[in-house]
């Protein structure tokens, strides 16, 4: 489902965010990303959504390989990829409805059918009861699971979180991870970058370290080794 | 997935609606925008509407400009009447005006003061005359003109003559003027296109969160200039309104001034005021003014947010 060979990149002015990665994720597989501050998992996250080009290698979402995407298509990979932000990202402006909503707005859907989703979407998160507040006025972890309902509510085959739980209590992050399971359970591929190696160590899932751009540790390739 | 046409529709409508809904949300710079674009575009309808009723104005003297036909020594009265008839029906004619030849020296005595002298010569020396008045034409200053070539072909006519050259003159005057309108309203529509360019500049750096978010959620191109598209398109046409508004206001308190003066000079004169294509014209340009304007402010500052 997303598949990197050898890719590099270099931001302009010549930092690495990322140097030589090579990895697959198969459908339908709950994968975690782990490693030190700049070691450059925003980054790799950042490439399969597009919203950086490797400077080299290739990767390969759903099938598609991206270096060969114009930006008019652009739009329909990210549709196919909801992403989770570190920084939450949402509009401040608009209700807890309307942020989730957006996901929906964009891809020309109608109004019932998008009234229809989001509640499904933000009851699952537990937060139908505040779809009228704005964001600010939500807890970190409220805004998160706003942030979760969004990147769902298209149901997209691929699904990416930037340090999901970064703001969280052990509680709350327990809670977000059951979550990020169910949809694991109905298909959806993840790749969530985490500092929080407790909780996912505990969890008995894949996880790929990273270290200065590099990969250093693939737990299934050391189970595959170890057979 | 493709979007079904009645979901696109209300989309649209919808997008309409809340980029009009924003701009009322902030009505002091909305008003301020409006009433830049409104006045610049006022000028011009303005000079054209002014030089429209200049023409109108014209016109109303051409109505006195007539041509006289000079018939042959030997033309009988008979002759002259069944000639006055034949032009009476004929198109481009207003109004044709026998003066036989007994009428013309009975005329000229009283007017010249040469009577004795006439009753010397013993014979009438005056031909008989048909006075013509042209139909009216605006779309044809030249009508006289030609009215004339043809007056003179016929057997009848000795000499036919015309003074036309001081409205040939004024044509040629207001043709120029017109140019000249058309050459200001096109440098101020460029200002316009410069200002709501600039306004959407702003409201697009004010949206870069907003824009940035949509993008990451799968929004195409299309969908995120929409908005800012609707708002160009309808600070034109709030713009066309405020002009519309103010051309009339003007013309309203020079209504009566105008009448008044007409009146004195005992002429029919009235002023002209925007009619329905000119308001027309004036909104739908405003519009798209709005639209095109705001098209070249996207196109230049949302384009290469993208990776390539
Ligand atoms: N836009 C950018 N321009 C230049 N360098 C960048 C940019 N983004 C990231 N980098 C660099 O790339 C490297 C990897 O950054 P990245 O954000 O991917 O790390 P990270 O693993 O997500 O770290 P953290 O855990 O702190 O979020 C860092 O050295 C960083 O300085
Ligand atoms: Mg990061």
């Amino acid at each position: 489902m997303i598949q990197f060979e050898n890719v590099g990149k270099r931001y302009p002015g010549g930092h690495e965010g990322v140097r030589n990665l090579s990895f697959h994720i198969e459908p339908g597989e709950m994968v975690f990303l782990t490693g030190h501050s700049g070691a450059g998992k925003s980054t790799l996250l950042k490439l399969v959504l597009l919203l950086e080009r490797c400077t080299r290698g290739q990767v390969r979402v759903n099938g598609r390989n991206l270096a060969r995407l114009r930006p008019r298509q652009i739009p329909y990979h990210r549709r196919d990829v909801g992403m989770v932000f570190q920084n939450h990202r949402l509009l401040s402006d608009r209700t807890v409805f309307d942020n989730v909503a957006l996901s929906l707005v964009v891809r020309g859907l109608g109004r019932q059918e998008i009234g229809r989703r989001v509640r499904a979407a933000l009851d699952k998160v537990g937060l139908l009861e505040l779809e009228r507040s704005y964001p600010l006025t939500l807890s970190g972890g409220e805004q998160q699971r706003v942030g979760i309902a969004r990147a769902v509510v298209s149901r997209p085959p691929v699904v990416l979180a930037d340090e999901p739980t970064g703001n969280l209590d052990p509680e709350l992050s327990r809670e977000v991870m059951a979550l990020f399971e169910q949809f694991n359970q109905v298909g959806v591929t993840l790749l969530i970058a985490t500092h929080d190696l407790d909780l996912i160590s505990r969890m008995g899932r894949r996880i790929l370290t990273l270290q200065n751009g590099n990969l250093d540790r693939d737990s299934a390739a050391l189970v595959r080794d170890a057979d | 997935m493709r979007i079904k046409p009645k979901i696109w529709l209300t989309r649209h409508i919808q997008v309409g609606l809340s980029a009009l809904g924003r701009l009322s949300r902030t009505p002091l710079s909305t008003l301020m925008t409006t009433t830049v674009i409104g006045i610049t575009l006022a000028l011009p309808t303005g000079l054209y509407l002014l030089l429209t009723n200049l023409q109108h104005l014209a016109g109303s003297w051409e109505r006195t400009t007539t041509i006289s036909l000079f018939l042959q020594m030997n033309t009988a009265d008979q002759q002259t009447g069944q000639l006055a008839r034949r032009l009476r029906q004929r198109d481009g004619i207003d109004r044709v005006e026998v003066i036989s030849r007994n009428a013309a020296m009975q005329e000229f005595r009283r007017l010249s003061g040469f009577s004795e002298a006439l009753e010397a010569l013993g014979d009438n020396p005056l031909p008989p005359v048909l006075v013509i008045q042209p139909g009216l034409r605006f779309d044809d200053p030249d009508h006289a003109e030609k009215l004339l070539e043809e007056m003179r072909t016929l057997p009848e006519v000795d000499i036919a003559r015309l003074d036309m050259q001081w409205v040939k003159r004024f044509h040629a005057i207001t043709e120029i003027a017109r140019r000249g309108v058309l050459v200001i309203a096109s440098l101020l529509g460029m200002a316009v296109l410069l200002v709501i360019g600039n306004t959407i500049r702003l409201e697009i750096q004010n949206r870069r969160a907003e824009i940035e978010v949509t993008r990451l959620v799968g929004a195409t191109n299309a969908f995120i200039r929409r908005p800012f598209l609707y708002s160009g398109l309808w600070y034109g046409l709030l713009g066309g309104a405020i002009a519309w508004l103010l051309v009339s206001v003007a013309f309203w308190l020079l209504q009566n001034p105008v009448e008044r003066l007409a009146a004195l000079y005992h002429s029919q004169f009235g002023l002209t005021t925007m009619d329905a294509s000119l308001i027309l014209t004036l909104l739908g340009g405003s519009a798209l003014l709005g639209l095109f304007g705001s098209w070249l402010s996207v196109s230049r500052h949302l384009s290469g947010s993208e990776p390539d």
